[in-house]
C-alpha cells in the first residue's frame, strides 16, 4: 500500500518523560501511525537519565517501524514536530536531537510543540469537540485549562505533585507492581473496586488549585499502620482525589460557561474519574468527550497533529532556537490556530 | 433553623447557592451548599460540614479582628446552611468606576486597612474581589463570602490573598488598578506596619513572577536550557 501523491506528512517526537513515541499525521489530521517504546523502571520512579538512554536506545527502532507502519518514505515527510516542552531535561532532549537531526538531513522544517497544548489538540481531534475545558491528569500534569484570549489558560492546576504521580507514588509505597498492560492507575482502580469504607483523607482543594502532597503522606502513613485494608485505601484515595479535579473542573465550567468537557491525560482511563466528570458535564448541560487511549496518554501523534496545527499557521521554530523548555507553562504557548476554530 | 419566610433564590454559585429571606422578622442571607452528585455521599457530607463550619467561623473572626462581615444568626451545620444578615448597599465593583478619584482613595484605603486586620489575626479571605466588598449605608465596606478563605499566618497564603485582588482590580477596573492597588496597599501598611508590607509586597512580586500569568512575566527572559 502506498499513499496517494502530493499528501503532506508531519512527523512528531514526543520524550517528555518515560515513554518515547513517533507519530506520523497527515495535513488533514488522518493519524496513519504512533508507535511508542516505554520504558519501565525496575523500581522505583523515572530517572531522568536512564529514561534518556532508553529513548536514545530506542529511537531508532521506533522511527522504523513508525514509518513503515504508515507506509512511507522519510523523504515523503514535510514537517519535523517534536516536544519542546515542559518535561525531563534529558529526555527532552534526546527526542530533540532526533527531531532536529531528522529536519536538518531533510531540509524540512522543524516545529517545536508544548506537550500540554499537544494533549488538547489531539483531544479535540479525536473527539469532535471544538472549544472545551479540558481536564488534563497524568503522572506528570493536573491542570484545568480553556482557551480565552488567544491562549489555552489555566484555570486550576495542582500546586505540587501530579495527580497521577500521587497515585504511582502511592501503590509504589503499597509495594504493588506494575506492568505495560497493567500501570498502577490500572492496579489500584481494580483494588478500589473492592474497597468498601471510606477512609477520611485531607481533601485540598485551594480556591481553584488543588494540593496532594499532603494527602500522600497521610495515605501512604495509614498504610504503614497495617489498619486498613489495601481496598479500602485505593477506594478512599481515589474518591478523594477525583472528587478534588472534579470540584476545580466544575468551577472552571461555571466560570467559562463553556459547553463541552474534554478528559485526557494518562489518568483519564479510570471509569470513576470519568463517570465523575460525566456527571459534572452533565449537571452544566455540556458534552463531555472522552480521548481513545493511546491518545489520551504520552504520544507522538499528538505532537506530529499539534505540529500541522503550527506550521500552517506559519509558526516554525529554527534549529538554532530549539532549546527544549522544561518549565514551558501552557498559557506561555502561543496557539495562533486555535483562534481560528472557536470562532467556527 | 426555624421559621423563614419569602425565601427568594439570589445567586447560584458552583458551590453554593444564596437566597434572601425574612428569618423571626429579620431580612436574612442564606448561603446554602449544594449536594454533588459526583462525589460520594459521604464524602460530599464531610466536605460541605466542614466548610460550613469554617466559614462561618471566619466570618466571626473576622469581626472580632475589626473588620464589618455579616453577623451570623444561624449556623445550620447538619443542612449546610448559613444564616445571616443581609447586608445593604452597594458593590465596591459597581461603584468604584463611578465617583471621585479621592473617594475612590479612601474606599481603596479601608479595604487594605480591613485586609490588614484580618492578616494580622491569620485570617485569609481567599477570594478578594470587589464583589466581595459591599459599601453599606453608614459608609463602612462589609467584607463577604469567605467560602474560599483559611486560617494562615503564611507569608505566601497573605501573599496570594493580595496577589488575587490585585488581579481582579486589573482585569474589572484596568483604568485606575494601580492606583488602588497602591492605596490598598497603604491602607495595608497603616495596620500591619511597613516592615510586614514590604514583605508582602516583595512577595506579591515573586508570585507574579513565578506565575500562571502571561503579562506579568512579559519582558522576563524565558528560561531556556539545552
Amino acid at each position: 500500500m502506498s499513499r496517494k501523491d502530493g499528501e503532506h506528512y508531519c512527523l512528531g517526537v514526543e520524550s517528555t518523560a518515560d515513554d518515547f513515541s513517533i507519530g506520523i499525521c497527515t495535513f488533514d489530521g488522518e493519524i496513519l501511525t504512533n508507535v511508542t517504546s516505554a520504558y519501565i523502571p525496575a523500581e522505583g520512579g523515572i530517572h531522568p537519565r536512564e529514561a534518556a538512554r532508553h529513548h536514545s536506545q530506542a529511537a531508532s527502532r521506533v522511527l522504523k517501524e513508525a514509518l513503515e507502519n504508515a507506509c512511507i518514505k522519510l523523504r515523503n515527510l514535510s514537517v519535523i514536530a517534536f516536544s519542546q516542552g515542559p518535561g525531563l531535561g534529558p529526555c527532552l532532549r534526546t527526542g530533540a536531537t532526533v527531531a532536529r537531526t531528522l529536519s536538518f538531513y531533510l531540509g524540512v522544517p522543524l516545529v517545536g510543540v508544548n506537550h500540554c497544548v499537544a494533549h488538547i489538540e489531539i483531544g479535540k481531534l479525536k473527539s469532535g469537540s471544538v472549544d472545551p475545558v479540558t481536564l488534563y491528569v497524568s503522572g506528570g500534569n493536573t491542570l484545568v485549562a480553556a482557551f480565552d484570549s488567544g491562549r489555552y489558560r489555566v484555570f486550576g492546576e495542582t500546586l505540587d505533585i501530579p495527580l497521577g504521580n500521587c497515585l504511582d507514588v502511592f501503590a509504589r509505597e503499597a509495594g504493588l507492581h506494575q506492568s505495560t498492560d497493567l500501570p498502577f492507575g490500572a492496579i489500584i482502580e481494580r483494588l478500589a473496586a473492592d474497597g468498601k469504607r471510606l477512609i477520611s483523607l485531607p481533601y485540598a482543594v485551594k480556591g481553584m488549585d488543588m494540593s496532594f502532597s499532603g494527602l500522600l503522606t497521610a495515605a501512604a502513613s495509614l498504610l504503614r499502620t497495617n489498619q486498613f485494608r489495601i481496598e479500602d485505601l485505593c477506594y478512599s484515595l481515589q474518591e478523594t482525589v477525583f472528587s478534588m479535579v472534579t470540584e476545580v473542573t466544575e468551577r472552571a465550567l461555571a466560570h467559562t460557561e463553556k459547553r463541552e468537557v474534554l478528559l485526557t491525560g494518562g489518568v483519564a482511563a479510570n471509569k470513576r474519574l470519568e463517570s465523575m466528570i460525566q456527571t459534572v458535564a452533565e449537571d452544566h448541560g455540556a458534552t463531555f468527550s472522552g480521548v481513545p487511549s493511546q491518545f489520551a496518554v504520552d504520544n507522538g501523534a499528538m505532537i506530529a497533529w499539534t505540529g500541522v496545527l503550527a506550521y500552517l499557521a506559519g509558526v516554525t521554530t529554527p534549529i538554532k532556537e530549539s532549546f527544549v523548555n522544561l518549565r514551558w507553562r501552557l498559557e506561555e504557548a502561543e496557539v495562533p490556530w486555535a483562534k481560528l476554530q472557536t470562532r467556527s | 433553623m426555624g421559621e423563614t419566610a419569602n425565601q427568594k433564590l439570589m445567586k447560584k454559585g458552583a458551590e453554593a447557592s444564596l437566597y434572601t429571606a425574612y428569618w423571626h422578622g429579620r431580612k436574612v442571607t442564606i448561603k446554602k451548599r449544594l449536594p454533588k452528585k459526583y462525589r460520594l455521599p459521604e464524602l460530599d457530607e464531610e466536605i460541605k460540614t466542614h466548610r460550613t463550619a469554617r466559614e462561618s467561623q471566619l466570618i466571626y473572626e473576622a469581626k472580632r479582628a475589626g473588620v464589618p462581615t455579616p453577623s451570623l444568626y444561624f449556623v445550620d451545620v447538619g443542612n449546610a446552611a448559613i444564616i445571616m444578615e443581609f447586608v445593604e448597599g452597594k458593590q465596591v465593583k459597581q461603584l468604584l468606576g463611578e465617583i471621585t478619584e479621592q473617594r475612590r482613595r479612601d474606599i481603596c484605603i479601608k479595604i487594605g486597612e480591613s485586609v490588614g486586620r484580618i492578616h494580622r489575626c491569620a485570617i485569609v479571605h481567599g477570594d478578594l474581589t470587589t464583589s466581595n466588598m459591599i459599601l453599606n449605608p453608614e459608609g463602612k465596606i462589609v467584607f463577604v463570602d469567605f467560602g474560599l478563605g483559611e486560617k494562615s499566618a503564611d507569608l505566601e497564603s497573605q501573599g496570594v490573598d493580595l496577589h488575587l485582588m490585585k488581579r481582579s482590580l486589573e482585569s474589572t477596573h484596568f483604568r485606575f488598578a494601580e492606583k488602588c492597588f497602591l492605596h490598598v496597599i497603604e491602607g495595608y501598611s497603616r495596620i500591619v506596619g511597613s516592615k510586614t508590607a514590604k514583605k508582602i509586597e516583595d512577595r506579591i512580586e515573586e508570585i507574579e513572577n513565578r506565575g500562571r500569568y502571561v503579562s506579568e512575566r512579559k519582558g522576563r527572559q524565558k528560561s531556556v536550557h539545552n
